[in-house]
């Protein structure tokens, strides 16, 4: 296929990386912008997540939230911001990525806390801990494997539909695509198709890895540990199982 | 990338014409070319959905029987789910060209990896006693999966299925890429005429409701499919 040989020659060219709006620059605004995104999202959706878990509130609303999520195309969001008032650019693109976010890490921030057994809860009142500290020191800790599985769904899930926003005249890797696609090059398109893949396939690795170090207990090789044959094939409970 | 056709040669329609969200005359005069892109959207969503469920069907079943690959399906599962939608197309766009085929193989795809995912869930769900049981009243292989496994594994089936559609509607508008986005066309289309919102919010609302039908429907049909379930309630 001369399309990837192209793509590979495209690769191996140095000034393609450091040209200005070569692929480093992309890199970065790409990553400028998804991690602004998630952060914001993480700052709005983990404490609402936290608030309505640990009082077994809003069911109703957060399963509503990330059905309707799930219906609404990413694209169709970021071209509504970047038409708006907002403007077009990084700032609409940002914002439009952080209103996505939200739901997994909300939903599955949900979830953790109302899966936290109703006992150890009764304990800790009972060792005296306020209701803050129950929080904090129990809730918290036994939720966390599934807060942050909301956060690598969340920030995989930003980080390719960042791609996207070139196809509004956005910034980031996607526009190696959409460039390559005007210019009827193959072997541009597929280099941009493949470091987009990359990245976000790096992304759920280094996230996979984070959240294996922040998860306090004993700990089983994140990529070595087989899943019990019980939920070896369960789909997330949340939003997140979705492809982007 | 941004082909504006401005109404006269100094005058932009952004700076000159009111740019209303919504606009029932767009709708009113566009009626024809909104069908044909929903038809669009329709055939490629269902197209892709009915293939992925052909080839997930016996992928699960396949991974139910033998422990050694269930662990390759899912891995590759969750590889494929994490490629972005827009590198998948570009990946595919050489072999298919720029023809809708493009956009309905990486949907398909894409509602494959969901649909294993849960038919494997339903069929591993299924009660060993239950088929245990079905064996020694005489059922043969064909007729514990047709009569035992697939009703029993039909809601989760079915909620599959809805995961499935749903995701697949919004999707669809990726496929702009190639020039095959169904309703999306409406989106990137607005957005290069000079930011033509009424079009674009046409296109967006176009996919939520369709994809809420599709909901719907899907919910219905399984209502039906799960006479057994309406009792209990």
């Amino acid at each position: 296929m001369s399309g990837f040989e192209q793509a590979l020659l495209y690769l191996n060219d140095p000034y393609n990386w450091t040209r200005p709006n070569g692929i480093l620059e992309l890199l970065r605004q790409h990553l400028a912008i998804s991690t602004v995104a998630v952060l914001a999202a993480v700052v709005v959706a983990v404490p609402v997540g936290i608030a309505l878990g640990s009082s077994g509130r809003g069911r109703g609303a957060v399963v509503v939230l990330s059905n309707v999520s799930r219906a609404v195309p990413t694209l169709a969001l970021l071209t509504l911001f970047a038409v708006s008032p907002i403007g077009f650019g990084a700032r609409a693109t940002t914002i439009a990525l952080a209103v996505f976010a939200i739901p997994p890490i909300l939903t599955n921030t949900y979830v953790g806390f109302r899966g936290v057994d109703a006992d150890v809860r009764e304990a800790a009142k009972a060792m005296g801990m306020s209701r803050r500290q129950v929080i904090a020191r129990v809730e918290f800790p036994l939720a966390l494997p599934l807060v942050m599985t909301g956060v690598r769904t969340a920030a995989v899930q930003v980080v390719a539909t960042a791609s996207l926003a070139a196809l509004v005249a956005g910034g980031g890797l996607g526009r190696i695509v959409a460039l390559g696609f005007g210019q009827q090059d193959y072997g541009q398109i597929i280099a941009g198709a493949i470091l987009i893949a990359a990245l976000a396939l790096l992304t759920e690795a280094a996230l996979v890895v984070v959240s294996w170090a922040l998860t306090p207990g004993p700990k089983r090789l994140p990529f070595l540990s087989t899943p019990r044959r019980a939920d070896a094939g369960a789909p997330e409970p949340t939003a997140a199982a979705v492809p982007l | 990338m941004l082909n504006a056709h401005a109404g006269g040669p100094t005058v932009f329609a952004a700076d000159a014409a009111p740019n209303p969200w919504f606009d029932p005359s767009y709708v009113v005069d566009h009626w024809d070319s909104i069908m044909g892109y929903l038809g669009e959207h329709i055939r490629l969503t269902v197209g892709a959905v009915v293939i992925g469920s052909l080839i997930a069907l016996p992928l699960a079943v396949l991974a139910r029987r033998s422990r050694f690959l269930a662990g390759p399906v899912l891995a590759l599962s969750t590889i494929i789910y994490t490629i972005p939608s827009l590198a998948m197309f570009a990946f595919i766009f050489p072999f298919t060209g720029l023809s809708a085929k493009t956009v309905l193989i990486g949907l398909a795809l894409y509602s494959l990896v969901i649909l294993v995912r849960n038919f494997l869930t339903g069929l591993q769900g299924v009660p060993a006693d239950v088929r245990e049981a079905a064996r020694g009243m005489g059922y043969g292989s064909l007729r514990l999966f047709w009569q035992i496994d697939m009703r029993m594994a039909l809601p989760t089936f079915m909620a599959g299925l809805r995961i499935a559609t749903v995701s697949t509607v919004a999707l669809t508008t990726v496929g702009v890429l190639v020039g095959h986005g169904g309703l999306g066309q409406l989106i990137v289309g607005g957005f290069n005429a000079n930011f033509y919102r009424a079009e674009i919010v046409t296109g967006a609302l176009g996919c939520v409701l369709l994809a809420l039908v599709a909901d719907v429907l899907l919910a219905g049909v399984e209502r039906l499919l799960t006479p057994w379930a309406r009792v209990r309630t």
